[in-house]
């Protein structure tokens, strides 16, 4: 039993190093983005309550913000879970396009169904069409070895396309750029339905769906024989063909599962918040925030969770910012500048060079240097 | 002789090591001075604080008499001290002359000076006698000939102290010797040199002096001339040890290993295996002789099913195994240490405890309802690493950062403890030391005698000499022959290794 619990807190602690860096260059980020307001000849201040008051203000503002920060968790957690694979799934939105249209079908054509099965069939069409979206990419690269970043972005646009069509023709609700409704039986439960506090949102069981996922994502992918193998042929694929691990297998399985998370944010998308489809001029942007979720989540599942909630903040609290009179696009820049300082390792640097230099002066102060 | 430089009392500590224990070195202008230490005693942390690249917790360095701070490798270079790294840091496709004034380019006003670049490297190339074509490009150069742009490159910045570290781990016996020319050319002109190696013969034949470290801590400084093999080889260590491998008449029992008419393909699909019959019995090493590139590594993975088998049969313990998945082959009795740790044996940026189930971690023992049992598998990894004496601060640690020999070691324990019936060794001693290679040989020759059949393949011809019991020479894609290593000697093997055949029948 206390073996058990030194696990748990041995992940813990493990899980908590991973993402301290990421949570500086965060608050670093925003430090920057200060500055920035402050140089145009806005007011921080002014400029930072309206975007948490704005985000996280009240419950059904907060209620709003998960709603994004749902479909963020599970394209995060997409892209996230490729990369342990070795895997650049750009194709998350492809895959979101081709869960939404697939729920949309199911949640429309099988009306009559009992609410609860209804509502787990339209989540399940959803994930399994993103994960054939993308498994079709992962096997095209077992099969003949193309690379997964281009054909993933091409069955982007063959996915926006082909919702396109189907929403112009068979799934078309007459006369209108969008497609039917989905039946009552197969939306997901709102927070509204039992909470007056959450009257105003959209909030849905998708938040916890979607934790979930995570939660189980990560078991899968530290606790598992399935994920010791993807993490492996992530790592060295020459080792874990040595080791007996069939390579193309688990390129195609771990290209899957991350369809199978982006699929489940288009479901859910669709039978938790819009309930059709509408005709799309461009890509959602879903998918490819879920590139930057990933990335500041450290590509940790858990980390996901709280960089899906940080990015649900901040597209939330945005438009507050611009009632204040400043500029939006200040959202856009802290944003960039996040992933900038993450990318780049800004902080993991910065604080290398800060023991390096404590090392010298140390040597300074005993008197070694001439 | 003066000095040009001196450690003093230098110390270094990593997370849970002391890599540099008080250590003194003092190096005389023109000599070449050997640092010579097992993996991981600590030479190459004491060259990193020289070039600046570590700053050391204690210890003072003097260069030419004067007190000096080496805080980052600019230093090291603008005080006359180069080092040239074990693994080269050379731009592929520029050309030599490119890559030697990388960083610091003559220029003509604005523009690159090209031609001067080239006049300046040929000049240097001449008055050491290096011979290299300032302008054919890296790419196409041998490993040889890479490392003399790496010591041009050194010498351009001015150095005038050099270090290598392990210079001949890549080389093939003609180019360590040119090597040792031309440190004694370098030399001769009054630069000095320091080698980090762990090879004896190396020590013996290139340098003037040497020092000897174990464990972080200097043990003796010798001058080569009043030294032997032997007695370097019990410093380095720290016991005596043999370097004849004892052993006992084989017992000879049923075949485990069979092996009939195998064809198969290198990468560019060229035919590599040109139909191999070979048989391993229980209780034998039956070694593989040959120059590197005869179809070795393309044969091991056939039979290991990495590689596609194209003709023939490959039999374990009666059971056709042709062309089965790897995973199949192992659960089929075998074990395998392979020729390339990083790329094959081990996932570096695993920890040890997931590094010592690769192979078998879909076994049930390793279970726990639909998870991986953890607690146990790192109990497990606790248990190999003290069974074989794995030095590593916990089953935690990555697998890159243990030494070369800990890592083979690893993979020794892992592979074994599987208890195969067939075990194939390829290059199980490459880039190791004096007593790791000892511990490598002991364990293929325990194996042997426990009654298993165990497959090796080695460059190294002494090494296939000293374990083996038959010996089968690979040339051209064929076994030229299987003799008896009892009657047999290196002029015959090295006749067969060349595509010849040997005189006697057997």
């Amino acid at each position: 039993m206390e073996n058990r619990l030194d696990e748990i807190k041995n992940s813990a602690k493990n899980t908590l190093k991973e993402i301290l860096y990421p949570l500086t260059a965060i608050v670093v980020s925003f430090l920057a983005g200060a500055i920035l307001v402050y140089a145009f000849g806005n007011s921080p201040k002014v400029a930072y309550k309206a975007l948490f008051l704005g985000a996280l203000g009240d419950l059904n503002k907060f209620g709003e913000t998960l709603v994004t920060t749902t479909t963020l968790i599970l394209t995060g957690l997409s892209v996230a879970f490729a990369y342990k694979c070795g895997l650049f799934n750009i194709g998350a939105e492809g895959q979101f396009i081709m869960g939404s249209v697939a729920a949309v079908w199911i949640g429309w054509a099988l009306e009559g169904l009992p609410p609860s099965i209804h509502v787990l069939l339209t989540l399940i069409a959803g994930a399994l069409a993103g994960g054939i979206w993308a498994g079709f990419v992962g096997w095209l690269k077992a099969k003949v070895g193309s690379h997964e970043v281009i054909n993933s972005i091409m069955m982007n646009y063959i996915a926006l396309n082909l919702s396109n069509y189907l929403i112009m023709t068979v799934l078309n609700e007459p006369g209108k750029a969008f497609s039917f409704e989905i039946a009552p039986t197969a939306k997901l439960w709102r927070f509204s339905q039992s909470f007056e506090q959450f009257k105003y949102s959209r909030l849905h069981i998708g938040i916890i769906i979607a934790i979930f996922v995570a939660l189980a994502a990560y078991y899968l992918l530290n606790k598992t024989v399935t994920g010791y193998e993807i993490r492996s042929v992530g790592f060295n694929p020459d080792a874990s063909e040595y080791g007996g691990i069939n390579v193309k297998r688990n390129i195609v399985l771990a290209m899957l599962i991350s369809g199978l998370f982006s699929g489940l944010a288009g479901a859910i998308h669709t039978a938790g918040v819009q309930y059709r489809v509408n005709n799309l001029f461009g890509l959602t942007g879903y998918g490819f925030d879920g590139i930057s979720v990933a990335l500041v989540g450290n590509n940790n599942p858990i980390g996901v969770i709280l960089s899906a909630l940080l990015f649900g903040v901040l597209q939330k609290g945005g438009p507050m910012m611009q009632i204040e009179g400043i500029p939006k696009e200040v959202v856009g820049i802290i944003q960039g500048i996040i992933l900038l300082f993450v990318a780049s390792n800004f902080v993991r640097v910065m604080v290398q060079r800060y023991k390096e230099n404590k090392e010298i002066r140390a040597q300074l102060k005993k008197g070694e240097v001439k | 002789m003066s000095a040009v430089i001196e450690m003093k009392g230098i110390s270094k500590s990593f997370p849970g090591v002391k890599a540099n224990d008080n250590i003194n070195l003092t190096v005389n202008e023109g000599e070449i001075h050997v640092l010579l230490g097992e993996n991981g005693a600590g030479k190459s942390t004491l060259m990193n604080i020289l070039y600046g690249l570590y700053t050391p917790d204690e210890g003072e360095i003097f260069v030419k008499g004067k007190k000096v701070v080496i805080s980052n490798p600019n230093v090291a270079i603008s005080l006359g001290i180069g080092m040239v790294h074990q693994h080269f840091m050379l731009v592929p496709p520029f050309t030599v002359a490119e890559n030697i004034i990388l960083g610091s380019e003559p220029r003509k006003g604005l523009s690159l000076d090209m031609n001067r670049a080239i006049e300046e490297v040929l000049e240097l190339s001449k008055k050491y006698e290096l011979k290299v074509d300032p302008n054919a490009k890296v790419q196409d150069i041998t490993v040889g000939m890479q490392q003399r742009v790496e010591i041009l490159k050194t010498l351009y910045r001015g150095a005038e102290i050099l270090i290598l570290d392990e210079p001949t781990a890549v080389l093939t016996p003609q180019e360590i010797k040119e090597l040792g020319i031309i440190l004694k050319s370098l030399v001769s002109q009054g630069k000095s040199i320091i080698l980090i190696t762990h090879k004896l013969k190396e020590v013996m034949s290139m340098s003037d002096k040497v020092t000897i470290i174990r464990s972080g801590k200097v043990i003796d400084t010798l001058k080569t001339s009043e030294t032997s093999i032997e007695e370097l080889a019990e410093k380095m260590v720290g016991r005596k040890v043999s370097f004849a491998v004892k052993k006992d008449d084989a017992k000879i029992g049923k075949p485990i290993l069979q092996v009939k008419g195998l064809k198969a393909l290198d990468n560019r699909g060229l035919e590599a295996v040109k139909g191999v019959d070979l048989e391993v019995r229980s209780g034998e090493i039956l070694g593989i002789a040959g120059v590197d590139g005869n179809g070795q590594n393309e044969l091991i993975q056939a039979i290991t099913g990495l590689r596609r088998t194209e003709k023939g049969q490959v039999l374990i313990n009666g059971k056709d195994v042709t062309n089965l998945s790897t995973k199949e082959i192992i659960d089929s009795g075998l074990g395998y240490i392979p020729e390339d740790r990083h790329k094959r044996g081990l996932i570096l940026n695993f920890p040890l405890y997931e590094n010592s189930i690769l192979g078998s971690q879909r076994s049930k023992k390793f279970k726990k309802g639909i998870g991986m049992d953890y607690k146990k598998i790192r109990d497990y990894a606790k248990k190999l690493i003290k069974e074989f004496d794995v030095r590593t601060p916990s089953e935690k640690v990555f697998a890159k950062s243990l030494s070369g020999g800990n890592q083979q070691k690893m993979i020794i324990a892992r592979e074994l403890d599987r208890d195969p019936v067939l075990l194939i060794a390829s290059q199980p001693t490459r880039g190791l030391d004096v007593g790791a290679i000892e511990f490598v040989h002991q364990r293929l020759i325990e194996q042997r005698n426990k009654g298993k059949a165990v497959l090796l393949v080695s460059l190294e011809l002494d090494e296939i000499m000293d374990l083996s019991d038959r010996i089968a020479v690979m040339y051209d894609g064929k076994i030229i022959d299987t003799v008896n290593a009892k009657e047999t000697n290196e002029l015959e093997l090295g006749i067969m290794m060349a595509g010849g055949r040997s005189e006697k029948k057997h």
